[in-house]
């Protein structure tokens, strides 16, 4: 048998997230993955895939409905939280800063389940890198906006150049030892209220 | 000094070193937290010596694996989980211990509306009727839908090793439904309880507070039973900690029973009400309405959106009548329900097992009382008229007749 014959079921309200999991679990060369977004009647999904790993989002609050579940159903016959190996205590601090939780059928081999978790962890860490990214490229724009717009009040205001009014900015920032952008939210602000 | 060779526990740098003095702990947003968050927010933790940190946590689940794998040193528990970690039941079960209760009350059962107005309809139930009188109505109703081939009702809960599990099964069995057979349960999530029940999945469910006000208030919801209705002296939530931990770091652990009794004794005082409702309220913590805590901790009820109220006196204790005190017979009553449901069996090897979850020797030393003062009185009566006699545990399963073997029979 196989080693690939593991039935994965992974559990994750983010689509995205979920499909970067399966699409690293395929290409690992599993090809018993079924994927689901919400556990609204996941009891049928695990009666119908009877899955030897499960893979869920640790912030998803519907993790005690699962412990429920199996309390209900002989499909997963008596699952182990998370992890595989308790010994392993880098992993466990690993998965669990990651974001990954993990139920697995009693008795199955760690060395077979251990690179899919590991796999987990690694795609969980990209996805939230990905996202952090995406929100610093995000504020970093903001931040520059506001210093625009700071910059031309105290342009207009004060009948100060573009780098005067900058520089300005910049040596109140260094004296109040806040940041630009902080100051250049002040002075939009305090524009606001005032004109 | 005695150094413990153990190869699957990594060895600490310095074994009799200093103990730990910063704490982490995790909690549930709920109402009762009160005590951990007053501890840190308010000093009481400080003068003790301890720091406090405070994690939100989204799930009993992650509670129990991130105490288990030392991302948490204690945290706030559902008072069976030390139990059922000591038994071995559930998955992920490692060792926990709670040598302190974090209070009693709190809970309440709540159908929707549209269940409460066919009860009263079929069963003529007037708008204050007893706790009893409620779930023998829903029995009527139950057996009505029944006959006509309607799908069983569905109820929610918390968590399988729940004190709203044990006290929401206690009601319907004594109003004569079967949990298991007549009912589905199902666990929902406390935050989610209230929109669960208007949008039709489920008939209604067992929570703490503030999610029933949440409910009533919002007028989706009818709140039948409350704890106290149950069983007064049932025990909620529990500091838990590793056995290992605790044996290291014991002179942490009394401090931080002192920190904890002090803010217990401040959350109970009703001139402090308004204070705690505002830090409760707050975002990081239970992030829920400070009007609506504030009518939680007086036990200010609104039943219903109608504005039918009830006051309960005691609906949240604190620190008064021992409600600090983990004892034996609370953990022995919570075991007699898991063999009641089929979640273990019963034997004396498992009655001693699960007492050895509430540590009140822990509690008393830390507080230099001489005796264990919570060790004797739970002799008030349950909805049903029974009482509990901890010293006489198997007669009183038995009591209940076979214990059901879950849903899966």
């Amino acid at each position: 048998m196989s080693h690939f014959d593991l039935a994965i079921l992974v559990i994750d309200e983010n689509a995205v997230r979920a499909a970067i999991i399966e699409d690293g679990l395929r290409e690992a060369g599993h090809s018993h993955v079924t994927v689901v977004h919400t556990v609204n009647g996941i009891a049928r999904v695990i009666e119908a895939t009877r899955p030897d790993v499960i893979i869920i989002d640790i912030e998803n609050p519907n993790r005690d409905m699962m412990e429920h579940l199996f309390q209900l159903t002989r499909s997963v016959s008596r699952p182990i939280a998370m992890f595989v190996d308790r010994s392993d205590s880098a992993s466990i601090e690993a998965a669990v800063e990651a974001g990954v939780s993990a139920y697995i059928v009693d008795g199955l081999k760690k060395e077979r389940v251990k690179p899919i978790l590991d796999m987990a962890v690694i795609r969980f860490n990209a996805f939230s890198r990905l996202q952090r990214e995406l929100a610093d490229a995000k504020s970093a724009l903001e931040d520059r906006k506001v210093v625009e717009r700071a910059k031309g009040i105290l342009m207009k205001l004060r009948n100060l150049s573009e780098e005067e009014a900058y520089a300005l900015m910049r040596q109140t920032a260094m004296n109040e030892k806040k940041k630009l952008v902080d100051i250049a939210q002040s002075v939009v602000t305090a524009a606001g209220l005032l004109m | 000094m005695t150094t413990i060779d153990h190869p699957d526990i990594a060895a600490p740098a310095v074994v009799s070193g200093p103990e730990q003095t910063h704490l982490r702990a995790g909690f549930i947003p709920l109402v009762d937290a009160a005590v951990l968050i007053a501890a840190a927010e308010l000093g009481f933790a400080a003068r003790e010596g301890l720091t406090l940190d405070l994690v939100r946590d989204v799930s009993w689940a992650n509670i129990r694996d991130r105490l288990a794998f030392k991302q948490f040193d204690v945290a706030h528990m559902l008072s069976p989980m030390p139990i059922a970690a000591m038994l071995e039941l559930g998955s992920n079960p490692s060792p926990t211990i709670a040598p302190f209760a974090l209070g009693r009350g709190g809970n309440a059962i709540t159908l929707s509306v549209r269940l409460f107005e066919a009860m009263q309809a079929r069963a003529g139930l007037a708008d204050d009727a007893s706790a009893l009188d409620c779930a023998k109505a829903l029995a009527t109703i139950i057996a009505g839908r029944k006959q006509s081939g309607m799908p069983p009702l569905t109820l929610g809960m918390t968590y399988p090793y729940s004190s709203h599990n044990y006290e929401l099964r206690y009601w319907l069995a004594a109003g004569g439904i079967d949990p298991d057979r007549d009912v589905r349960l199902a666990v929902v999530p406390p935050p989610m309880t209230s929109d669960a029940l208007s949008a039709g999945a489920i008939d209604g469910f067992c929570v703490g507070a503030p999610w029933n006000m949440i409910a009533s208030e919002k007028g989706v919801g009818r709140i039948v039973a409350t704890k106290q209705d149950i069983w007064a002296s049932s025990p909620e939530k529990v500091l838990g900690m590793r056995p290992d931990w605790a044996d290291r770091n014991r002179d942490s652990v009394s401090r931080l029973i002192v920190a904890l009794a002090a803010a217990a004794r401040w959350c109970d005082d009703p001139a402090n009400h308004d204070a705690l409702a505002d830090i409760l309220a707050q975002a990081a913590y239970v992030g829920a309405p400070a009007e609506i805590i504030r009518h939680v901790l007086a036990g200010q009820f609104a039943l219903d959106a109608k504005g039918n109220r009830r006051a309960v006196p005691n609906y949240f204790v604190f620190h008064g009548a021992e409600a600090n005190c983990p004892s034996s017979a609370q953990a022995l009553w919570v075991y007699s329900q898991m063999v009641r449901w089929g979640q273990a069996a019963y034997s004396p090897q498992g009655t001693a097992t699960a007492a050895s979850a509430f540590r009140s020797d822990l509690y008393t030393a830390a507080l230099g009382l001489s005796e264990r003062p919570c060790e004797e009185d739970v002799a008030d009566p349950f909805i049903d008229g029974r009482v509990f006699d901890p010293g006489a545990l198997e007669a009183y399963i038995r009591g209940f007749g076979a214990p059901n073997q879950g849903a899966s029979a």
